[in-house]
C-alpha cells in the first residue's frame, strides 16, 4: 500500500533507485522485472473501452475509488509498457483525486524515460498518465455531486 | 565503423559504408547499425552535396525565368526526369511524373484516370499484403462510385495465390493494382505474370513499386504496366520527392489532378486549356531540390551497380535468414520463394515493440508495427512483425549484432 507517502515522496524513492544503476541495461532489466511482477489484469476488464490509445501496444487500464482513494490496475502485451505502467501505479495508486490531478510526474523525465524513450512511445505513456488523470477527475466530479459519502459504500 | 573482408569480390563494403556520413554516428553509445531501410534509406554524401549545391549554388524558380539561376534550376531538374527515364526503361520522358511519392502517386491516379472510368458495379483487384497507400485510394474512389474492392489472397508464406487472382478478373474489372514487392513480407510478387492477365481481361494496371525500385531491375516497357508508383527516400534519394510513370495515352486522356501554375497552356476566367505533359500532372512549384538530389541517388546506384547491390543484398537475405533461424521461438513472417532483402519476424511470448525498444538500446534501428499493412497481419493473426530490411552499406557483423541482440532481449524479456 502506498500507506501515508505522498505521490512526490515515492517519485523522490523511484528516482533514488534508478540513481544506482549505471547503464540502460540495467534500467530495461529492471523496468522489465517490474512489468513480470504486475499482476495480470482479469480478462473481464480487457475490454475495449479500457484500451488506452496512442501506444503501439495494447494497454488496458481501469480505476476504482474507494473511501476517497483512487485505485488503479493495468496491463499490457508488452512487458517493457507494463514495467512503466507498474511504477505509474506504484507512484499514482491510492491517492486521493486531487494529489493525482496536481502530479507532475517529473520522475520519468529525472530517470531518463522521457529521452530514452522514441517519441512515439513516450507519447504513449503521456497517454496514460492522461487516462490516470481523467479517471480521477470524473471521480472527482463524481465526490461533489454525490456527496462526500458516495465512494465509501464498499 | 565495422570493418569486414568483402562478402563479395568487386564489393567494397567499406567504401559504400564511407559515403554515408549518417553510418559513422552513434546511438545510445553503440555504433548505429540501420536495418530500417524499407521505411526509408540513408543518403549517400553526393545526395547531400546535391541538395546544399542547388540552395548555395542555383536555388531559383523553375520552368519560367530566363534568368542564368532559373536556367540552371530547370537543367538540373529536368536532368532528374532523363535519369528516372533511363532508370526504369520508360520510353519518352513525357511519361515521368514527379510526385510528393508512391502515395501521391497511387491518389493521383484514383482521383483522375479512376473518377473518369470506375462506374458503378465495376471492380477493383488489388492483393492482401498492400500499404496503406495502395488500399485506401481504391476505398475511396469505390465508395464515391459504387464500385467493388476485390483482394487476392496469399498462401501462409505469403505469395499471392495467381489461380484465385485469375479467378477474380472478369468483365468487370477495370483495374488492377498490386504492390512489387511487400514491405511487410519481402514477397517479390510476379507482377509481369499479373499485368498480363489483367491486360488480357480489359483491365489496366497499377504497379506499386515503393519497394522494388531499389532493389530490383525495373523496366516499365517489359513489365507493361500502365501505372508505375514509387518514392526517391526509399533508394538512397530524398524524402518528399518520387514518381508516377504512366503510357503517355492513359496520361493524356486523363482530366487533371490538381489545378494551378505550371500545369496550364492558357488561363481565362471562361477557359483554361492545359500544358503538355508532364507538366499537366505538376501543378505548382514542385520539390526542387529534393527532385535534384534524387538524380544524384540515381547515379550513386549506378557507379555502384545494381546488379551489384542486388547480389550483395541477396547474400545479407541468406546470411540473415540462417542466422534467425537458429534463435529458439523465432518465426519468420514471408517465406517466399522470391523475396527481396527484408526479415519480417515474431518471437513467442515477446511484444515487438519491446525487441524493438531493447534494439535500440544497443543501437540498431529496426520497425515494428504492422507497417501500414493491418489487414495483412489479420491475416497471420498477429498484431505487428518486427522488420529488418537490409540495403547496399548493411554487413553481415551487423547482422551478427542483431542476433545477438535478440538472444539477449530474448534472455532478458521471458
Ligand atoms: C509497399 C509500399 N507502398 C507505398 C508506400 C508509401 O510510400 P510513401 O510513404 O513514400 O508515399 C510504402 C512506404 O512505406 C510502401 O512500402
Amino acid at each position: 500500500m502506498a500507506g501515508h507517502k505522498t505521490i512526490e515522496e515515492i517519485e523522490e524513492e523511484i528516482v533514488e533507485e534508478f540513481s544506482l544503476f549505471d547503464s540502460w541495461d540495467e534500467k530495461y532489466e529492471y523496468i522489465i522485472d517490474l512489468g513480470k511482477k504486475l499482476p495480470d489484469l482479469e480478462d473481464r476488464y480487457k475490454l475495449d473501452e479500457n484500451k488506452v490509445k496512442g501506444c503501439q501496444s495494447t494497454v488496458w487500464l481501469t480505476a476504482e475509488y474507494r473511501d476517497g482513494l483512487v485505485y488503479f490496475k493495468a496491463d499490457s502485451n508488452s512487458v517493457i509498457v507494463k514495467g512503466l505502467i507498474s511504477m505509474l501505479i506504484r507512484a499514482l495508486s491510492g491517492h486521493e483525486p486531487d494529489e493525482i490531478l496536481g502530479a507532475r510526474l517529473g520522475f520519468l523525465e529525472r530517470i531518463g524515460m522521457m529521452t530514452h524513450l522514441a517519441q512515439t512511445r513516450s507519447n504513449g505513456l503521456l497517454a496514460m498518465v492522461r487516462q490516470m488523470k481523467n479517471f480521477s477527475l470524473a471521480y472527482k466530479i463524481k465526490k461533489h455531486e454525490y456527496g462526500r459519502d458516495e465512494g465509501k459504500s464498499n | 565503423m565495422i570493418k569486414e573482408a568483402p562478402i563479395r569480390e568487386n564489393y567494397e563494403i567499406d567504401r559504400i559504408r564511407g559515403e554515408f556520413p549518417i553510418l559513422r554516428r552513434e546511438v545510445k553509445g553503440k555504433p548505429l547499425i540501420y536495418f530500417d531501410n524499407a521505411a526509408t534509406t540513408q543518403k549517400p554524401q553526393q545526395v547531400i552535396d546535391a541538395l546544399t549545391g542547388y540552395y548555395t549554388g542555383y536555388n531559383a524558380n523553375i520552368h519560367r525565368g530566363i534568368h542564368t539561376l532559373a536556367e540552371e534550376a530547370t537543367a538540373a531538374f529536368e536532368h532528374t526526369r532523363d535519369a528516372v527515364q533511363a532508370f526504369i526503361g520508360a520510353a519518352s520522358r513525357e511519361e515521368i511524373i514527379f510526385t510528393k511519392g508512391t502515395t501521391e502517386g497511387i491518389n493521383l491516379v484514383a482521383y483522375t484516370w479512376g473518377r473518369q472510368n470506375i462506374k458503378a458495379g465495376d471492380e477493383i483487384i488489388i492483393s492482401a499484403m498492400e500499404h496503406h497507400s495502395n488500399i485506401v485510394p481504391w476505398q475511396v474512389l469505390c465508395e464515391e462510385k459504387g464500385a467493388a474492392l476485390k483482394v487476392i489472397p496469399i498462401n501462409e508464406k505469403g505469395e499471392l495465390l495467381f489461380e484465385e487472382y485469375l479467378k477474380l478478373l472478369g468483365p468487370r474489372t477495370k483495374m488492377v493494382s498490386v504492390v512489387h514487392v511487400s514491405n511487410a513480407l519481402g514477397t517479390i510478387n510476379p507482377v509481369r505474370e499479373i499485368i498480363d492477365a489483367a491486360h488480357k481481361a480489359g483491365a489496366v494496371t497499377l504497379i506499386d513499386g515503393a519497394q522494388s525500385a531499389a532493389h530490383l531491375d525495373i523496366n516499365v516497357r517489359d513489365l507493361d504496366c500502365d501505372f508505375f508508383a514509387f518514392s526517391a527516400h526509399k533508394l538512397y534519394g530524398p524524402t518528399g520527392t518520387g514518381v508516377l510513370y504512366g503510357k503517355k495515352e492513359l496520361l493524356d486522356s486523363m482530366p487533371v489532378f490538381q489545378g494551378g501554375g505550371e500545369m496550364i497552356k492558357e488561363v481565362s476566367f471562361e477557359k483554361t486549356t492545359y500544358n503538355q505533359l508532364p507538366y499537366k500532372y505538376e501543378a505548382g512549384t514542385p520539390n526542387i531540390a529534393d527532385t535534384i538530389a534524387f538524380k544524384a541517388a540515381l547515379d550513386f546506384i549506378k557507379q555502384v551497380g545494381k546488379e551489384q547491390i542486388r547480389k550483395h543484398e541477396e547474400t545479407l537475405l541468406a546470411y540473415a535468414t540462417a542466422q534467425l533461424q537458429e534463435i529458439k521461438g523465432l518465426r519468420i513472417i514471408g517465406e517466399a520463394r522470391k523475396k527481396t532483402s527484408l526479415i519480417s519476424f515474431v518471437i513467442d511470448k515477446t511484444h515487438p515493440q519491446d525487441l524493438g525498444i531493447l534494439l535500440d538500446n544497443r543501437g540498431i534501428a529496426v520497425r515494428t508495427g504492422h507497417h501500414c499493412t493491418q489487414p495483412l497481419m489479420d491475416i497471420f493473426g498477429i498484431p505487428g512483425t518486427t522488420r529488418a530490411s537490409f540495403a547496399a552499406y548493411n554487413t553481415r557483423a551487423e547482422i551478427d549484432e542483431l542476433a545477438a541482440g535478440l538472444q539477449k532481449a530474448i534472455k532478458l524479456l521471458s
